[in-house]
């Protein structure tokens, strides 16, 4: 029973945390919690039950899966049961604004890291599903318009990716990214491009304080040149962005090489 | 588990019983995190991965022994800091934790 509603909630792509016993006297036990539903199952303990469905919402909702200890009635501190509580969180999101041929190869990419991709641009002879067959969203609005009708708002697990260099459609990409909680904001251009984006920005009320959340030019300093080198450079800046890292040669750095999963 | 999700259904249609390991946790350097999911069934077909290939056949026979009763429900460890750790380890120097169970619930 536990696991068809798992299954089913991944298939629809809902959100869903499974907790299970994997040391205690209760070992195998599980839960299933999904945000809005009941909780399915048992731990062995109904506060336990409780606690532990507190606190996988709160794992969720940071796309956390990690191993918890608890006492055998959920008290915190206590080491009688541990506990793997394991997110199934729904696919990050890149928003890419601008239909052009770097959006394409971005789109690719994207989908290669797991993201659930939009392309949105406001002229619809550009911004077609045939010219971005991996999109899973194409859209054809204005950027602020846009990001103001998403019905989950962007998370900082989220990207936005403004690859217009038009300041027409840059300038309310920008705000209207800015106005939201995403994680990685990037605009793509020139440095020329960059200095009168920002110019722009400024005059329409952008504080420096907002504008350190834009990453422009977007990407790593690759030396990349074509469409698929340049969407290699932004994934790569913005999977250094969540976990923290530079970019730098692992060749060139010391220190472990992956961070270590909470025990 | 979402990764294998799709051999899980397929294998539950033909009537099969299934071993889920899943990496619980891991310490210093490891290829793959938490969550990370094998699954293995009664023919001995696998799917999935928990590492870079370094610990996967011992995970399939700690599977196995769990499809056979002849090993508990529970979590075994493979590394080199762990004094109970299997004689197979990580090349990267790493230790990762897996609870290893069948799939039945």
């Amino acid at each position: 029973m536990i696991y068809e509603a798992l299954r089913d909630a991944l298939a629809a792509q809902r959100p869903v945390v499974l907790a299970t016993v994997i040391e205690g006297a209760t070992i195998g036990a599980k839960l299933l919690i999904e945000p809005g539903a009941e909780v399915l199952g048992t731990l062995g303990n109904a506060e336990l039950d409780r606690v532990v469905a507190r606190d996988a919402l709160g794992e969720l909702a940071a796309g956390i899966t990690s191993t918890r200890h608890y006492g055998r009635n959920g008290e915190a501190r206590e080491g009688d049961l541990s506990i793997f509580i394991e997110s199934f969180a729904p696919p990050p999101r890149m928003i890419i604004f601008g239909a052009v041929d770097f959006t394409a190869a971005l789109g690719r990419v994207a989908k290669l890291l797991g993201y659930h991709v939009t392309v949105c641009d406001a002229r619809p002879v550009f911004a077609t599903t045939a010219r971005f067959p991996m999109a899973d969203v194409v859209a054809n609005d204005w950027p602020d318009r846009f990001l103001t009708m998403i019905a989950d708002p962007l998370t900082t697990r989220d990207a936005i990716c403004v690859l217009t260099h038009d300041t027409k459609f840059d300038v309310p990409a920008i705000t209207g990214a800015l106005a939201t909680d995403v994680g990685y904001l990037g605009a793509m251009g020139s440095r020329r491009t960059h200095a009168s984006r920002l110019e722009r920005l400024r005059e329409v009320g952008v504080t420096e304080e907002q504008l350190a959340r834009l990453r422009s030019p977007i990407g790593l300093d690759l030396g990349a040149r074509t469409p698929e080198e340049t969407a290699v450079s932004i994934c790569a800046e913005i999977i250094g962005l969540r976990t923290g890292r530079d970019g730098s040669p692992l060749s060139t750095v010391a220190g472990p090489i992956h961070d270590q999963d909470g025990i | 588990m979402k990764d294998v999700i799709l051999d899980i259904e397929r294998w539950r249609t033909s009537g099969c019983r299934i071993a889920v390991a899943r990496v619980v946790a891991t310490e210093g350097s490891s290829p793959r995190g938490a969550g990370a999911a094998m699954v293995v069934n009664d023919r001995g077909e696998v799917a999935g991965s928990v590492s870079g290939g370094c610990v996967e056949g011992a995970v399939v026979t700690a599977a196995t022994e769990v499809l056979n009763g002849q090993r508990e429900a529970g979590v075994i460890s493979f590394g080199y800091s762990d004094d109970d750790a299997f004689s197979v380890g990580l090349t990267c120097g790493g230790t990762i934790h897996l609870f290893v169970e069948e799939l039945a619930w």
